[in-house]
C-alpha cells in the first residue's frame, strides 16, 4: 500500500487569528435582507398596489353612486353582456379543444406534433392588434375567405363572430398547456392499468384522465377567462366597438374615455378590476390545490 | 391458462431489446423472469400484456394467439412497478375498478373488492386513497386490484422494486402463499437473484434479449447452461484456464473434471461453497481475509498464478481451523464447471 | 406506433377528434398570420421594407424594441429579487405578495393603462410631484416603460420560483461548510441554477412587451417619434386606411416576435425550466 504524504496542514500555525465575532456577519446579512425587501416592495407598490389603489380613490373622487350608475347603463349592460358570452364560448370550447389538443400531443405520435404543439403556443406571442389586422385581411371585404363568407350569408367583421375568433385565437394556449403539462407529469401507468382492467378508451378517460386533469383544466379556463375579459386590441380591430353590437367590457372603456366620460370609463374599469381580484382569487386557490395534488403524486 | 411464447423479437431503433425468445409456461404456475437491468424481461412481460407490440414473434394464450390483441381484451392482471394505483378513487373504488368498467352490478363489486382486500390483509383500509398507504400497502392494492376480474393470467413488474428491503422479504413470501392459495399463472420480473429463486416454480434467465436458460431454481443453481447464468446466480469464482488430462488448471488452482471435457483454454467457473480450504504449508494460496456472517464464514484468499478467490463454509466448520489472515492453504475443489471462452471474455 | 404506449393507440374516433383539433389549430393559428405576412410581402420585398422603414414607423418599432429590453433587463433584476424573498424568505403576507405577483395576468390591459394613468397623470399627486421633479411619466416615455413592467411582472418570477424553491438546500450547506460567503454561494450554487429560468422570462417579457397595447394605448400619449410604439403604430394605420402599411410592419414585428419567443422554448427546453406563465 502507497503512504499518503501528508499535505504538511499541521504546520499550520496552531495559534490562529480569531474569527470575526458571528454576530457582526449576522448583522450585514440583515441589513441586506431588509433592503432587499424593502427594494422588491416599493418597486411592487409603485408598479402594481399604487395604480390600484388610485383607480380606487379616483373612482371614490369622481362619486362611486355616479360610477355605478354609468356601469349599470344599458350601455354598459350590453358590453358587459357581449363580454361574458364571449367568456361561455370561449371556456366552452377551449375545454374541448385545449384538452384534446394537450392529449394528441403528449399522448400521440403523429406527422406535425412538433408544429401543433408550437402553434398552440403561438398565439401568447403575437400582439393583439396584429390577431386584428390578420382576421381582417383573411375574413374581411377583399379577404380570401370574403367569397365564402358572402354566399354563406355570415358577416365576421365587425360583427359578433368577429369577436368570437379573435377571442378563440388569443385564448387557445391556456388550456393546453396546462393539460398538457400535467398529462406529462403523471405519466401514463394508470391509464395503462385502467387498459389492462378492461376499461375502454372513454372509460379511461372519463375514470382515470379526467380526474387527474381537473385542476390543471381549471386553471386553464380561469386564465381563459381573465383573457377572454382583457382582451382588448384585437376585438377593437376587428370588430369596431359598435355600441350593442360589438362592443366589449374593455372597448366600453376605451370609447368612454374618448368621449370624456370619465365616470363611465372609471365604473366599468372599476368593475374589471374587482372581476379581476376574484379571478386572481380563483387562480391563487387551483394553484394551491395543483401543488397540493402534485404533492400527492410524488408521495 | 398455458402460456406459450415463440420467437419473441423488439427492436427499440437500433437496440435489440427481445431476440428471438421462446418459451412455455404451465398453467398455475408461479414464474420468475430473472435478468440484470436492460436485459428485456420488462419488455418480455409488457409483451405478453400487450402494452408492447413484438416486431416478430407469437404469443399464445392456450389454444388462442393473442399476439395483436388488445390488453383490454387479454382478461389479463398487471402490476406495475410504482403501483399506478388510481390516485383520485379510494382504495375499494380501486379494487373494484375492472368490474365496474365491465358493468357489475355496484353490490356485487364491492363486495368482491371487500373479499380481495380481506385476502391481501387490508381489511378496514376500504375507505383511504393510495397517498395514505404505505409502499408495501399499496402494492397490495395493486394485486387486488389485478385480481378481482378474476384474469387467467397475472403479471408483475418487478412488484417489490420500489418496496423497503425489509417488507420485500415478507411480501416475497406471501405473494407464494397467495399464489398457492388463488392459483392463477403468474409471470414476475425481478433483478433478485434471491426473490427469483425463493418463491417460483421455475425461472427464465434473460440477458441481452436472450432467454439465456428456463429450468427449475435447481438446475439453474447446479447446471447453469451459460456462463453468464453461472456468474449472475450465487457466488462464483471464474478463472481463465486450461484444460489438460481431464481437470482444469488455473495457477495453483486444479479442478478435476470428467474425461469428456476437451482439452484447450476454457473459463473454470467454481461456487464458493464447492471449495475446501486447510491450513498446509507450502499450499498454493495466502489468505487476506476471514469474514464472519452469522451463519457462515466467507475466506478470501490469492491463489498463486490464478487471482482472488472466495470461498464459504459453515461457521462451525472444521475446515476453518487455524486459518488466518496471511496463512497459506491448500485448495480443493469439489465441483466446477467449464464454458468455451468468448472473443470478449477469454 | 402513434402513440407513446402501445395499449393507448387511438382508435378511429380518436383519431378523428384528433384530425378536428389538429384541423382547428391550422385554421385558427396559422392561416391567418400566414395571410398577413403574404399581404405584407405582396408588393415585393422593396416595398415591403420601404413601408416598415418608413420614418413614422421606424421610430415606432424602434421605440417598441429598446423600451421592450429594457423592461426585460429590468425585470431580470426584479423578477428575481422577488423570487428571491417569496421563496427564501419567511415573510408575513407572503400569500398576498405572492398573489400580487399574479395580478397583471388575470387585470385587462386597458384597465392597467387607466390605472397607471390615474396615478401617475399630470393631475394626480404623484403626477404633479414627478412633473415639479422634471418627470413627465404620462404621455412620455417613463410612462410607456411603467406600462409594460406592469404587464410583465409576473413572468420572470414564475420562471425563477420553482427553480428556487426546488434547489437542494444541501448545495448551499455544502458551500457553507466548505467557508463560502454569501456572495460566494450565490455564485456558485445559485446563479447557475437560476440564470437560465431568469434569462427565459426576461426573453418572455421581452416578447410579450413588444407586442402590448391595451395598456400602452393610454398611458402613451402616441406621439409620433415620441411616444408611438409599434403596436399602437399599426393600430393607427388600420384606423386611417392604410391596411398594407400595418401589415408591413406586422410582419416584421411578428418575425421578431417569433425568434423572442422561439428562443425562450429552446432555452427552456435545454435547461428544463417551466413556463412563466404556470
Amino acid at each position: 500500500m502507497q503512504r499518503v504524504e501528508p499535505l504538511g496542514l499541521s504546520s499550520l500555525p496552531t495559534e490562529t487569528t480569531p474569527l470575526p465575532p458571528v454576530s457582526h456577519s449576522h448583522t450585514w446579512a440583515s441589513v441586506g435582507r431588509a433592503a432587499l425587501i424593502g427594494a422588491v416592495l416599493l418597486y411592487l407598490a409603485a408598479v402594481l398596489v399604487g395604480p390600484m389603489a388610485a383607480l380606487l380613490l379616483e373612482t371614490r373622487s369622481l362619486g362611486f353612486g355616479q360610477a355605478l350608475a354609468a356601469a349599470t347603463s344599458p350601455a354598459a349592460l350590453g358590453a358587459l353582456w357581449t363580454s361574458l358570452l364571449l367568456v361561455a364560448i370561449a371556456v366552452a370550447a377551449n375545454a374541448v379543444v385545449g384538452t384534446c389538443a394537450a392529449i394528441a400531443i403528449v399522448r400521440h405520435r403523429f406527422v406535425g406534433r412538433g408544429l401543433v404543439s408550437a402553434l398552440c403556443d403561438l398565439p401568447l406571442a403575437v400582439s393583439p392588434v396584429m390577431i386584428g389586422l390578420a382576421f381582417l385581411l383573411l375574413v374581411g371585404e377583399a379577404g380570401a375567405l370574403a367569397p365564402i363568407l358572402a354566399a354563406a350569408g355570415v358577416k365576421v367583421v365587425f360583427s359578433f363572430p368577429g369577436l368570437v375568433i379573435a377571442t378563440l385565437f388569443v385564448t387557445l394556449p391556456y388550456t393546453v398547456r396546462e393539460v398538457a403539462y400535467v398529462l406529462e407529469e403523471i405519466g401514463t401507468s394508470e391509464e395503462e392499468a385502467a387498459t389492462t382492467l378492461g376499461a375502454s378508451p372513454l372509460q379511461t378517460f372519463w375514470r382515470v384522465t379526467l380526474p387527474n386533469i381537473r385542476v390543471a383544466l381549471g386553471y386553464g379556463l380561469l386564465m381563459t377567462i381573465a383573457r377572454t375579459l382583457g382582451e382588448f386590441g384585437a376585438v377593437l380591430v376587428l370588430g369596431g366597438s359598435i355600441s350593442g353590437q360589438t362592443q366589449t367590457a374593455t372597448t366600453f372603456i376605451h370609447d368612454a374615455i374618448e368621449e370624456r366620460q370619465l365616470e363611465g370609463a372609471y365604473g366599468m374599469a372599476l368593475v374589471l378590476a374587482a372581476t379581476s381580484v376574484a379571478l386572481l382569487l380563483g387562480l391563487e386557490w387551483a394553484k394551491a390545490r395543483r401543488q397540493a395534488a402534485h404533492g400527492k403524486a410524488t408521495a | 391458462m398455458n402460456l406459450r411464447a415463440e420467437h419473441l423479437s423488439k427492436r427499440f431503433g437500433a437496440f435489440a431489446a427481445v431476440d428471438d425468445v421462446s418459451f412455455e409456461i404451465e398453467s398455475g404456475s408461479l414464474v420468475a423472469l430473472l435478468g440484470p437491468s436492460g436485459s428485456g424481461k420488462s419488455t418480455i412481460l409488457r409483451m405478453l400484456a400487450g402494452l408492447e407490440a413484438p416486431d416478430s414473434g407469437s404469443v399464445w394464450f392456450g389454444a388462442e394467439e393473442a399476439t395483436h390483441l388488445h390488453p383490454r381484451a387479454r382478461a389479463i392482471g398487471f402490476v406495475f412497478q410504482h403501483y399506478a394505483l388510481f390516485r383520485h378513487l379510494t382504495v375499494e373504488q380501486n379494487v373494484a375498478f375492472g368490474l365496474d368498467v365491465r358493468r357489475v352490478p355496484k353490490a356485487t363489486a364491492a363486495r368482491r373488492a371487500r373479499e380481495l382486500l380481506r385476502l391481501v390483509g387490508l381489511s378496514g383500509l376500504e375507505g383511504r386513497y393510495p397517498a395514505q398507504l404505505s409502499g408495501g400497502e399499496r402494492q397490495r392494492v395493486a394485486l387486488a386490484r389485478a385480481l378481482a376480474p378474476e384474469p387467467r393470467l397475472l403479471l408483475l413488474d418487478e412488484p417489490f422494486a420500489a418496496v423497503d428491503a425489509k417488507v420485500r422479504e415478507e411480501l416475497r413470501q406471501w405473494l407464494r402463499r397467495l399464489h398457492d392459495e388463488v392459483g392463477v399463472t403468474s409471470i414476475f420480473v425481478t433483478h433478485d437473484q434471491d426473490e427469483a429463486f425463493s418463491i417460483s416454480d421455475r425461472v427464465l434467465v434473460v440477458h441481452r434479449g436472450r432467454l439465456e436458460q428456463c429450468g427449475t431454481p435447481a438446475e439453474i443453481l447446479d447446471e447453469p447452461a451459460t456462463e453468464f447464468v453461472a456468474r449472475f446466480v450465487g457466488e462464483v469464482n471464474v478463472f481463465p484456464s486450461v484444460v489438460q488430462g481431464g481437470a482444469a488448471v488455473s495457477g495453483g488452482l486444479r479442478a478435476q473434471l470428467g474425461p469428456e471435457h476437451p482439452p484447450g483454454p476454457a473459463r473454470l467457473v467454481v461456487r464458493s461453497y464447492d471449495l475446501k480450504f486447510w491450513r498446509e504449508e507450502p499450499g498454493v494460496a495466502t489468505v487476506e481475509r476471514v469474514v464472519p456472517l452469522g451463519d457462515r464464514v466467507r475466506v478470501h484468499a490469492v491463489v498463486d498464478g490464478a487471482g482472488p478467490i472466495v470461498a464459504q463454509f459453515p461457521r462451525r466448520s472444521s475446515l476453518l481451523r487455524g486459518i488466518e489472515r496471511g496463512c497459506r492453504i491448500q485448495v480443493e475443489v469439489t465441483t466446477a464447471r467449464t464454458y468455451p471462452p468468448e472473443a470478449d471474455n477469454p | 406506433m402513434s402513440a407513446v404506449s402501445h395499449a393507448l393507440r387511438p382508435n378511429p374516433v380518436e383519431r378523428a377528434l384528433r384530425s378536428g383539433v389538429i384541423l382547428y389549430v391550422v385554421v385558427l393559428v396559422a392561416v391567418p398570420l400566414v395571410g398577413l405576412v403574404q399581404f405584407g410581402l405582396a408588393d415585393g420585398l422593396a416595398t415591403f421594407w420601404a413601408r416598415a422603414m418608413s420614418p413614422v414607423a421606424r421610430a415606432a418599432l424602434w421605440l417598441a424594441l429598446w423600451s421592450a429590453l429594457l423592461v426585460g433587463g429590468i425585470n431580470t433584476l426584479f423578477g428575481t429579487a422577488t423570487a428571491w424573498i417569496l421563496v427564501r424568505y419567511r415573510l408575513p403576507g407572503r400569500a398576498l405578495v405572492s398573489a400580487l405577483v399574479d395580478l397583471p395576468l388575470a387585470v385587462p390591459t386597458l384597465v392597467a393603462g387607466v390605472m397607471l394613468a390615474t396615478l401617475y397623470g399630470p393631475t394626480s399627486l404623484v403626477g404633479t410631484r414627478l412633473e415639479a421633479w422634471g418627470f413627465e411619466v404620462v404621455f412620455a416615455r417613463p410612462g410607456i416603460v411603467l406600462a409594460l413592467l406592469f404587464v410583465t411582472l409576473p413572468f420572470v418570477v414564475r420562471a425563477v420560483e420553482p427553480v428556487l424553491a426546488e434547489l437542494d438546500p444541501a448545495e448551499e450547506e455544502a458551500a457553507i461548510v466548505l467557508g463560502a460567503g454569501p456572495v460566494k454561494t450565490f455564485r456558485t450554487v445559485f446563479l447557475p441554477a437560476i440564470l437560465p429560468a431568469a434569462l427565459s422570462g426576461g426573453i418572455r417579457s421581452l416578447g410579450r412587451a413588444l407586442g402590448e397595447f391595451g395598456s400602452v394605448v393610454v398611458v402613451a400619449g402616441n406621439i409620433p417619434f415620441e411616444t408611438l410604439t409599434a403596436p399602437v403604430f399599426i393600430f393607427g394605420e388600420i384606423e386611417s386606411g392604410a391596411p398594407r402599411a400595418a401589415a408591413a410592419t406586422s410582419t416584421l414585428l411578428l418575425l421578431f416576435a417569433l425568434l423572442v419567443h422561439a428562443g425562450a422554448r429552446v432555452l427552456e427546453l435545454r435547461t428544463g425550466a417551466r413556463h412563466a406563465t404556470r
